[in-house]
This record gives C-alpha cells, sequence and structure tokens, in this order.
C-alpha cells in the first residue's frame, strides 16, 4: 500500500516512544472531558437508583425526611464497613435500611433490608443476583412473591433455631430444583437482623441537628466513617 | 469506486459476517443474546466503537508506524470504548445496567482490532469508515438474529424491555408471541445460546449453497462468454 519508503527518523526508538506516550496523552485527555461531562449524570442515576431501592423497603409513611442523607456508617467485628440510610420522623429514627450480601449458587446476592425500631423487618429485595434464570430468579419480586415473606419477621419470629429454609429444619420454603439460593437469602438476612441487634444503639441514636448544619460538622456516630 | 463500496458492505454484512463467518467475539455474542433487545444494544454499541475507530485509524495510518501499532490500536480502542461506556451510563442507564458488563468488553472484542489491524490501517478514511459500519451492522444482524431465536424458544416473548432502550414509541416491539408459555431454560443459559448459534450457522450456509445453486444454474443458461464476466 504505502508506495514510498519509510522515512529514517520513523524507524528510530524515540519515535516509537514519542508515539505511545503522544497517544497515551491524548486518550488521557479526552478521558478527563468524558469524565466531567458524565459525572453528574452518572452520580445522579446511582443515587436515583438508591433510592427506588429504598423507597421498595421503607413503606413511606414512617420518614419524613430524604433517606438519602446523612447515612451512618458502622464498622463491623471483621473490619467491613456497613452505610445505613436511616428513616427519620423528626429526629426520631423509626427505621434503618442496609445493604446486606448473601452466597448464592451463582455467585454474590445483594440486598437491601429495612428494620423498625423493634428489629422487625419493614421490607428486603434482591438487588442483584447471577442465579440460575428460572430457577433461582425467584428470589425477585417481579417473578414471584416469596421475598414478601420475610416482612414482619425478626429474631425472635421464628425463633433463630428455625431461621432456615424447611429442607434445614426452617419455615421459609426453598423453591423446587434450586435449594442453595433460598438458603443463601435467607442466611443473608438472618445475618442482617443480627447486624441490627448488635449495633442498635448505634443505629437508633437520633442524629442531633436534622440535616441543617453543613457536611462534616454533623454528628457522626462514627468520626472515621467517612473517608 | 462504487462497486468497491458495495463490496465492502456485501463482506461486513454476509460473506464475512464476523459472528456468522469468522466466528469472532463470541463472547459478547452469546453472553448478551438472552433477548432480541439486548442484541441490539450490544451490536449498536459496537457498530459505533467499530465506526469511530476505523475512521481514527484509518486517518492516522501514516503517522503510527507499524513497529508500535498494536498497543497504539489498543489505547484508541479502549479510550473509544470507555467514552461509549461513561455515556451509556450517565444517559442510557436502564441499558448500561444490562450490558454494562459486556460493553468494557468491546476493548477486547477482537473483531474491533481486526477491523483495525486487516482494514483501516491499508485503506482510505471514507472506505475504512464504511468496513466499520458494515462490519458492526453485519455484527448487529447476527447479535438480533440469536436474540429472537433464543427469546421466542426460551421465554415466548420477543424485543422485551425495547422501550427502555429505544424510548417509548417503540414499545410496540415488545410482543408475547406464546401468552402462558412457561419457559424454556436451556435457550436463555449460555449452553442454549451456542447450540442456537450452531442452527444460526448452519442455516446460513445451507442458505448460501442454494444461492450458489441457482446462480449456477442460470449461469448453465447464458452463453460462455457473459458466464466468466
Amino acid at each position: 500500500m504505502s508506495a514510498s519508503p519509510e522515512p529514517e527518523y520513523r524507524k528510530r526508538t524515540v519515535y516509537h516512544a514519542g508515539l505511545l506516550g503522544g497517544f497515551s496523552m491524548l486518550a488521557a485527555t479526552f478521558l478527563v472531558m468524558g469524565n466531567i461531562a458524565t459525572r453528574n449524570a452518572i452520580e445522579q442515576c446511582r443515587a436515583d437508583d438508591l433510592l427506588a431501592s429504598l423507597s421498595q423497603v421503607v413503606p413511606s409513611k414512617i420518614y419524613d425526611n430524604d433517606l438519602l442523607a446523612d447515612p451512618v456508617t458502622i464498622t463491623l467485628a471483621d473490619g467491613r464497613k456497613v452505610t445505613v440510610y436511616r428513616a427519620l420522623e423528626g429526629t426520631r429514627v423509626t427505621g434503618v435500611a442496609y445493604k446486606i450480601k448473601g452466597h448464592g449458587y451463582g455467585g454474590e446476592i445483594d440486598l437491601i433490608l429495612a428494620v423498625d425500631r423493634d428489629g422487625t423487618i419493614l421490607g428486603t429485595r434482591v438487588l442483584s443476583h447471577s442465579e440460575t434464570p428460572g430457577l433461582g430468579d425467584k428470589i425477585e419480586a417481579s417473578r414471584t412473591d416469596w421475598i414478601l415473606g420475610f416482612d414482619g419477621r425478626s429474631l425472635s419470629n421464628p425463633p433463630p433455631e428455625r431461621w432456615a429454609v424447611k429442607k434445614d429444619g426452617g419455615v421459609f420454603d426453598q423453591f423446587t430444583g434450586a435449594t442453595i439460593t433460598p438458603r443463601g437469602v435467607v442466611r443473608a438476612i438472618k445475618g442482617g437482623l443480627e447486624l441490627f441487634r448488635d449495633h442498635r444503639e448505634a443505629l437508633l441514636a437520633s442524629p442531633a441537628v436534622r440535616q441543617a448544619v453543613p457536611a462534616g460538622t454533623r454528628t457522626q456516630l462514627m468520626p472515621e466513617g467517612k473517608p | 469506486m462504487s462497486v468497491h463500496y458495495r463490496s465492502i458492505a456485501r463482506s461486513g454484512l454476509w460473506d464475512d459476517n464476523v459472528v456468522l463467518v469468522q466466528g469472532l467475539a463470541l463472547c459478547p455474542t452469546l453472553a448478551v443474546t438472552g433477548t432480541a433487545t439486548n442484541g441490539l444494544g450490544m451490536g449498536l454499541a459496537t457498530t459505533a466503537v467499530l465506526t469511530v475507530s476505523n475512521i481514527v485509524i484509518a486517518s492516522l495510518r501514516r503517522v503510527i508506524s507499524p513497529e508500535v501499532r498494536i498497543p497504539v490500536y489498543i489505547v484508541l480502542i479502549a479510550t473509544l470504548v470507555t467514552l461509549v461506556d461513561m455515556s451509556l451510563n450517565a444517559w442510557l442507564h436502564e441499558l448500561h445496567k444490562v450490558l454494562g458488563l459486556f460493553v468494557a468488553l468491546i476493548v477486547v472484542n477482537c473483531a474491533v482490532l481486526g477491523r483495525a489491524e486487516s482494514f483501516a490501517s491499508k485503506n482510505s478514511v471514507p472506505a475504512a469508515a464504511a468496513d466499520g459500519l458494515a462490519t458492526g451492522l453485519g455484527f448487529t444482524m447476527a447479535l438480533v438474529a440469536l436474540g429472537t431465536v433464543r427469546e421466542i424458544v426460551g421465554s415466548g416473548t420477543l424485543f422485551q424491555g425495547a422501550s427502555l432502550m429505544l424510548g417509548k414509541g417503540l414499545g410496540f416491539l415488545e410482543l408475547t408471541l406464546i401468552p402462558h408459555y412457561r419457559g424454556f431454560l436451556l435457550a436463555i443459559l449460555p449452553a442454549g445460546g451456542f447450540v442456537a448459534l450452531g442452527f444460526l450457522l448452519a442455516g446460513k450456509r445451507l442458505l448460501d449453497r442454494s444461492l450458489a445453486r441457482r446462480r449456477q444454474g442460470r449461469q448453465d443458461r447464458v452463453p460462455a462468454s457473459e458466464a466468466t464476466a
């Protein structure tokens, strides 16, 4: 194709290095511009997603605040941090919601769990999973109402030893052909309730001031919670 | 020149179709074609990347020296894909939730690098653009065909979720072809993707062969001087 012989300078290593470096710089410039152009829209989408899933599990009549505002972060015994969103009525915490993880057949199952002051489940939903379509995906609220069976449950209802699928002597249904998935979900929700029990004081403490103060000066339960 | 473009289009869409003939880019092909809508989305995203990357690489073909061409191509393609990924995430968020993981995989889609290396680096900008577009549309076609088969067999619907991706106006595309269908799980699973792809490949071969036979029959009837043209 190129009839003319390649000029001498193009065979030098410096030219190659410069070429590669130049293109990398160019690529970085474009990426920075792209990032600036899309950052706000992406943030907004993420916040909308989170709010949509929170409003599925927290009944709207128990709070009058912005659920996303002023979350608390608690640190678990194993060092993991959990962000907890609070439903407030005035300054009284009426419920909390947080994400929990379970292990299913196809990998991790992400759920969101909302609990009221007494540790009773307000609602729980699967946010994402990679279970087998048609078998394990019955945990989705859009397919069956199995997941709604957890509403109103707590660590004493049923008693802890019955917090399992029926096959393991518990009270929760498994699915035909899929036991590992519901088992993982039941275990995750039980773990979520235990998290609430262990951190009850911290989670239910009323925020001293509501949303009126600028970020950073708010009362925080864990000062190191925010990076 | 027009013949040239026609052969580019023909080769990209049918004769050298990336999926159906070259057997390239099977990872995204099998992973996203559980529904026709997802296939369409992935196909269009790939077409966009392929066309732009072909244009960029063809216009820089005299600057890029052969010794470092592959890393330069990869940097360029990765940049384009990241930009597409960010724009999808920002402005077509619902689609991004479905395709998010696979959009990043366009970087290593061998069809993109393959066209850059074998076509764009040796041809003019307009020809490379046409090649990118034709190859991309051929890819889209194969994905939609595969998605259609798998969706109908697997869940009895067609273009489920199309209104999310293409806007409310195209909601009429969403069809339930088989009401009260219990679903056929295998078609949705990756294994079913392979099976469906196999049938699709066989179908294309059969079609090509019967077309060739018909052409052959016609050539037998015309004088030899015309047949050799």
